[in-house]
């Protein structure tokens, strides 16, 4: 590896003496390096693009191929022949929206609850309930599994779905958006018309609580789309995989055709690389909500 | 609201009835699907238990075994070893973007955010796969790029093993990196410009600013950062698992073998040690918790 150390001193070297000479330099080094590592960042995503319109003996080839094939059509025939690509979609489409819908609505009622409702013991159960962020879930894993087979849930997309749909960390989020967001007054004002509870929430406060619901849905959207090990462990039929589990399911498989498995890859990537890159603030926002809100 | 009268527990209940309804889903799940596993986990840990038949207490011998096995230790260590190094270039690197982006120097600060935050939104499995690709031994493009270089093909997930570790911390590293250069890039824009600009009248250098200033005042978040990827490590599943082709022994050697693989292969997935696997379980809750605590009372004291 002394090349690859000596071409890495070098390139630094140069950047830092460009960077002493002159201002510009300072701004072209800072630019170089910011794109380089863009560079990197991006290659594997276009490697992915190029590797589904090739072969697989190209894809084998060395030196390897860095440009577009002609091989996309024959793996799309082959990637339908192989696997069940929109039945896998569906199934994501399926948890992780259910999934996402159950969280905000748990969650909203619960942070609510806690941020304007007084009642006994609402101290002590929100205490509890921060306790429980400290615990990591790794500790049940193995009865959480068991039980999940007891309930019948293995092969089930309810196991998925109901265990973490009214999360801690949700109801933490929602009380503390409502704390500085949702006015005593209008809640006064709509019990004053004869609202009942149910519909203040839903009328009155569900529709302020909008941007908290975003940031929220988006990060447990992301997460439960491309969730692994849990799926990993439940869905155990084909007619069950989710994307994840299905291109897993390409790799192990022996023979498989790698043009096919790439534009598989592709194809399960894309749609929420597309809406990443169209509103990409947003989903770093949102995505990124925890940690620095904290 | 009303004053408080005394009243039975049923009543109390019922008087505040609208609260208590939209906190009990949260209580109710976590108590059966969080609670209870969690206690059921600890008291299984010292059975032995296949699943099916009779559970046969056996004391601490689950224990004792786990601690006796070459493969608990071999996993540990590859975990950790992914673990810490991983998170050299991780920390280090997202800080500097983070620095570079945040000057006024560069302008496209939202370009490479997006780009840089790009793995983010990808599948755990499908950059797997991609990289699986680009790590392959006699195709693959970074031994392209090292055998134009000049030097002999590397063997990342072959050969004795041992490099199956380092193309999983490349691996990571390339998704982590814009992740907490993003959450650190908030923290900065959140410390007012004054700071710096009364620092640089003072002549502090950069590596002043960065050293008494930015990391003192952005510790809470690299701190929240680093307990979110400790217990990522000791998660570490999805990873080497699909770069070694769904092999449950992490490869040759067991070289990319970590102790989330090692937990599901005794149970449920490889085999039926029960009893076994929740001792595993304990061990690795024990380990995060007793890190979290330490990296909160490091950055506590100084």
């Amino acid at each position: 590896m002394k090349a690859l150390l000596l071409i890495f001193a070098a390139a630094a070297v140069i950047l830092i003496v460009l960077s002493m000479v002159h201002p510009v330099g300072k701004k072209i080094s800072l630019y170089v390096i910011l794109i380089a590592i863009a560079l990197v960042m991006l290659l594997p995503f276009y490697m992915m693009f190029v590797m589904s319109t090739l072969s697989t003996s190209e894809i084998y080839s060395f030196p390897p191929l860095i440009w577009f094939g002609q091989n996309l059509v024959e793996n799309f025939k082959n990637m339908v022949e192989a696997v069940n690509l929109p039945r896998a979609f569906l199934n994501s489409c399926i948890v992780t929206f259910s999934y996402t819908i159950l969280v905000l609505f748990f969650c909203s009622i619960g942070g609510y609850a806690f941020s304007v409702y007084d009642f006994p013991g609402k101290n002590q159960l929100f205490a509890i309930l921060l306790g429980t962020m400290m615990i990591p879930a790794t500790a049940g894993i193995i009865p959480w599994f068991i039980m999940m087979s007891k309930f019948g849930w293995v092969n089930n997309f309810k196991a998925l779905i109901i265990p973490g749909c009214a999360n801690a960390f949700g109801i933490f989020w929602m009380r503390q958006y409502c704390q500085n967001n949702v006015p005593r007054a209008l809640m006064e004002a709509a019990r004053i018309d004869g609202c009942s509870e149910w519909t203040i929430f839903f009328r009155v406060i569900a529709p302020i609580l909008t941007p908290a619901y975003a940031s929220l849905g988006i990060m447990n959207f992301v997460n439960q789309w491309n969730e692994f090990t849990q799926s990993l462990l439940i869905l155990r039929k084909q007619r069950l995989f989710t994307l994840p589990l299905l291109l897993r399911s390409m790799v192990s498989d022996r023979g498989t055709d790698y043009g096919a498995m790439m534009l598989a890859s592709t194809c399960a990537v894309l749609p929420l690389l597309i809406c990443f890159l169209c509103a990409s603030k947003f989903f770093m926002d949102g995505l990124t909500a925890g940690a620095v809100k904290e | 609201m009303k004053t408080k009268k005394k009243t039975g527990l049923l009543a109390t209940l019922w008087q505040y009835r609208v609260a208590y309804v939209y906190i009990a889903p949260f209580f109710i799940l976590f108590a059966v699907f969080n609670l209870f596993p969690m206690i059921s986990g600890f008291i299984l840990s010292f059975f032995r238990w296949d699943g099916l038949g009779p559970m046969h207490f056996i004391n601490i011998e689950n224990y004792v075994n786990l601690f006796k096995d070459v493969l608990f230790w071999k996993a540990l260590r590859n975990t950790l070893f992914i673990g810490i190094i991983a998170h050299i270039p991780i920390l280090l690197g997202g800080l500097v973007l983070a620095y570079i982006l945040n000057s006024k120097l560069v302008k496209g600060q939202n370009i490479f955010k997006t780009i840089y935050f790009m793995p983010m939104v990808t599948s755990s499995v499908a950059i797997t796969i991609i990289f699986q690709n680009l790590f392959g031994y006699n195709y693959g493009l970074i031994n392209w790029v090292v055998q134009l270089l000049g030097e002999d093909a590397v063997n990342w997930l072959g050969g004795d093993g041992s490099l199956i570790k380092v193309a999983v911390i490349i691996m990571f590293a390339w998704k982590w990196i814009g992740w907490n250069m993003v959450i650190y890039l908030a923290g900065m824009q959140g410390i007012s410009s004054d700071i710096y600009e009364a620092a640089e009248i003072d002549g502090a250098t950069h590596a002043k600013i960065v050293f008494h200033i930015l990391i003192p005042l952005l510790k809470p978040i690299i701190l929240f950062t680093l307990i979110q990827s400790t217990i990522g490590m000791f998660n570490l599943f999805t990873e080497p698992f699909v770069l070694t082709g769904s092999n449950w022994g992490g490869g040759t050697n067991n070289g990319g073998l970590t102790l989330m693989m090692y937990l599901l292969n005794k149970a449920p997935q490889g085999g039926t040690a029960y009893g076994y696997a929740s001792a595993v379980a304990y061990v690795i809750t024990v380990m995060i918790v007793v890190i979290s605590l330490i990296l909160n009372k490091v950055t506590e004291d100084n």
